[in-house]
């Protein structure tokens, strides 16, 4: 049997608009994707923090305070640092295109703006590599900090 | 496949019959159900003339970068006809927090005007006279601090508390509820909206301290009569908070404003307006019995609906806002705040609010729908929907009574797994097409042309930091000590706590000084994560 991806999903920072993310860690479970859902406001090193610990595949981070450069940078940034940058960062919320774009340069994944169907977000996560994990064979929290 | 032979439904999910008439109003009783304009249960509107003497306050929320930036946009605003002001705040501000906070990282000026200490709030108003321009601030968690700050910049100016107009969002609930921008926990937190109301009493009069806010529970993804229900009860929990502090009815009940949304249902909305009025007046009557009849009179100010809007084809937006709009106006809004057509990208350019604006000016003098009051009371479906929100909105109050009280319902999760699950299931109905949404679901396009959107520096972040060590450096030490002292002390007693927060304001504590004290003395709420 195919193993099924393991995310975190979060808000990032200080803004608490968390209809997005609700609903999108409600459709990933819905979908049998195993989802870790840490809240909202948090900081960057939290997230990582967590990430790493959690042993996930992937994490999906909201933003609707405009903070997102800031945010997903730290974000890249940290993980590059804990040496997890197997872990494939995506995102949503209120990010104009041309952030958008720049933000794909530094290593987000995918950004997912306003309307974007439920499916399309599913399938991305579906598609993500398990390599992390499958190195780590035989243990949940291999500490498999591989990147 | 095909939509129209679904069933009509409108977004609370309420079934709507092809046709209504006399049989679907049968116990209608004007006098009982509708009443003169201005008068009890106030069904057709607050005032006995409405439009026609005044229209509603045209006030465009705004804020973004410093505050300066922000004084020019109002000055814009002013000068292109907007007629009160309505201030956002930063994210940093919004959560009691100094620009300087290591979590305030990124966020500083971003989505809201950053202050920090009585100086950034003076030149926010420079040139603004505030006993003239009526000023609301939507601002929650730290709302006492930042409305010190507002009183004393109008010390400042020269102007008499007595003459300032105004509202204060104060709305704690819904934060906890919706939005989710909170320090205190619940009953310290209703101890302060308690000390603004009193504030208000004594000396501000014409200020209104708290605006009981159903907008953010709508853009959580509630349903209208969700809306209606949970921001009624939370109004009636903020009056029985406030009795029970020992603040009369009577003074208090007249003070209160709401805050409504006017999302896409253009029938539903105007139902929901005049339902509110209805149960408003209905539920302080039974529950609170005042003497004076405008203490039963439910005011609005109304903001169209954020989540309706889309990114794609962004100048569809202005057609929605105008239908939204002008269901505001049908339902007797007090204000109204029109949304502009760029904002699922970024905070509004000058372009796209000067429109927002026009929208509203439009209606005003070219519609015709300021003419008569409630020009939609009597027509069977609006008299049928309004009867059917204000019983819906009543069984929510019913099992929320049951529950001990909205502050326990919110502890449970009650009104935030009840939205949690409309927003889903109105998602769900777009991804499949059942609901269909112009641009996103059908007739879409492919690639767009991307719009031109306002942008933040971040020089701003950098500027900010180094007025605010600035000005930290030239304050004085002694008197900042000693006013934070006796706050503390205050609070610890759990004393009124208006007068030592305008002194620490006074001596220039910032925002996150005076929420420090107030976290350290009552503690930080904690939402209990559940999805």
């Amino acid at each position: 049997m195919a193993k099924k991806p393991r995310i975190l999903i979060a808000k990032i920072g200080l803004d608490g608009h968390d209809r997005g993310v609700k609903i999108v860690a409600r459709a990933l479970r819905d979908a049998g994707i195993e989802v870790i859902y840490l809240g909202i406001h948090n900081t960057p090193q939290e997230i990582v923090s967590s990430a790493i610990q959690e042993d996930v595949d992937g994490v999906g981070l909201s933003v609707h305070s405009a903070a997102h450069m800031t945010l997903f940078k730290e974000v890249t940034r940290l993980l590059k640092k804990g040496k997890a940058t197997g872990i494939a960062v995506f995102g949503g919320g209120i990010i104009p295109r041309e952030d958008s774009r720049a933000l794909k340069k530094l290593g987000v994944r995918a950004l997912f703006a306003p309307g974007a169907p439920l499916e399309e977000i599913v399938e991305f996560v579906k598609r993500l590599p398990l390599g992390r994990r499958q190195k780590a064979k035989g243990s949940a929290r291999g500490g498999s900090a591989s990147g | 496949m095909n939509p129209r032979r679904g069933a009509f439904k409108n977004l609370s999910g309420i079934e709507i019959q092809p046709v209504y008439g006399p049989e679907d109003i049968r116990d209608f009783d004007y006098a009982r159900d509708l009443g003169e304009p201005g008068g009890y249960p106030f069904t057709r509107g607050v005032y006995p003339a409405m439009y026609r003497e005044r229209l509603w306050t045209m006030r465009q929320f705004a804020g973004f970068g410093t505050a300066e930036q922000t004084n020019r946009r109002y000055r814009y605003l002013l000068a292109h006809g907007n007629t009160g002001l309505s201030v956002a705040f930063d994210m940093p501000t919004l959560m009691g927090y100094d620009s300087d906070h290591p979590r305030a990282k990124g966020e500083v000026g971003r989505c809201g005007v950053a202050i920090d200490s009585v100086p950034d709030m003076e030149t926010l108003f420079r040139d603004i006279p505030l006993d003239q321009v009526s000023v609301s601030m939507t601002i929650n968690g730290p709302a006492v601090v930042l409305f010190a700050m507002y009183l004393v910049s109008a010390e400042r100016q020269g102007a008499d508390f007595r003459k300032l107009r105004g509202t204060l969002q104060n709305d704690i609930l819904k934060e906890y509820i919706a939005q989710k921008e909170w320090i205190c926990p619940p009953d310290p937190s209703l101890k302060l909206i308690n000390d603004t109301i009193r504030f208000c009493i004594e000396s501000a009069p014409r200020y209104h301290p708290i605006s009981i806010s159903g907008y953010h529970i709508r853009e959580a993804g509630s349903t209208a009569v969700q809306e209606l229900a949970f921001t009624l009860y939370d109004g009636l929990t903020y009056v029985q908070s406030a009795v029970a502090a020992g603040l009369r009815v009577d003074e208090l009940a007249p003070r209160l404003s709401f805050f409504f949304n006017a999302h896409n249902d253009f029938f539903e909305e105007i139902a929901k307006y005049r339902a509110a009025r209805r149960l408003w007046a209905r539920e302080m009557k039974r529950r609170f019995s005042p003497e004076d009849p405008p203490s039963l009179a439910l005011r609005f100010h109304t903001q169209t609906a954020g989540c309706a809007l889309t990114a794609q084809q962004p100048h569809n937006n202005i057609v929605r806002v105008t239908l939204q709009a002008m269901a505001a106006v049908l339902g007797g809004t007090q204000s109204l705040h029109t949304n502009s057509l760029d904002e699922t990208l970024a905070l509004p350019s000058e372009e796209a609010v000067k429109i927002a604006l026009r929208t509203q000016q439009i209606i005003a003098h070219e519609s015709g729908a300021t003419d008569a009051i409630d020009p939609l009371g009597g027509a069977y479906y609006v008299e049928w929907l309004t009867n059917r929100m204000e019983a819906e909105a009543t069984a929510y109050f019913h099992k929320l009574d049951e529950m001990g009280g909205m502050v326990r319902a919110i502890e449970l999760g009650f009104p935030q797994s009840e939205i949690h699950r409309a927003a889903m299931a109105y998602q769900k109905g777009i991804d499949s097409g059942e609901r269909i949404i112009v641009g996103v679901n059908a007739h879409t396009e492919p690639e767009e042309r991307p719009i031109k959107i306002l942008k933040i520096k971040p020089e701003v972040e950098r500027r900010q930091l180094s007025r605010l060590r600035e000005r930290k450096r030239r304050r004085g030490a002694k008197k900042l000590a000693d006013a934070l002292h006796r706050l503390t002390r205050a609070a610890e007693e759990n004393g009124y706590l208006m007068p030592p927060i305008l002194e620490a304001v006074r001596a220039e504590a910032t925002v996150g000084e005076i929420c420090d004290v107030l976290r350290g003395v009552y503690g930080e709420y904690r939402e209990t994560v559940a999805l």
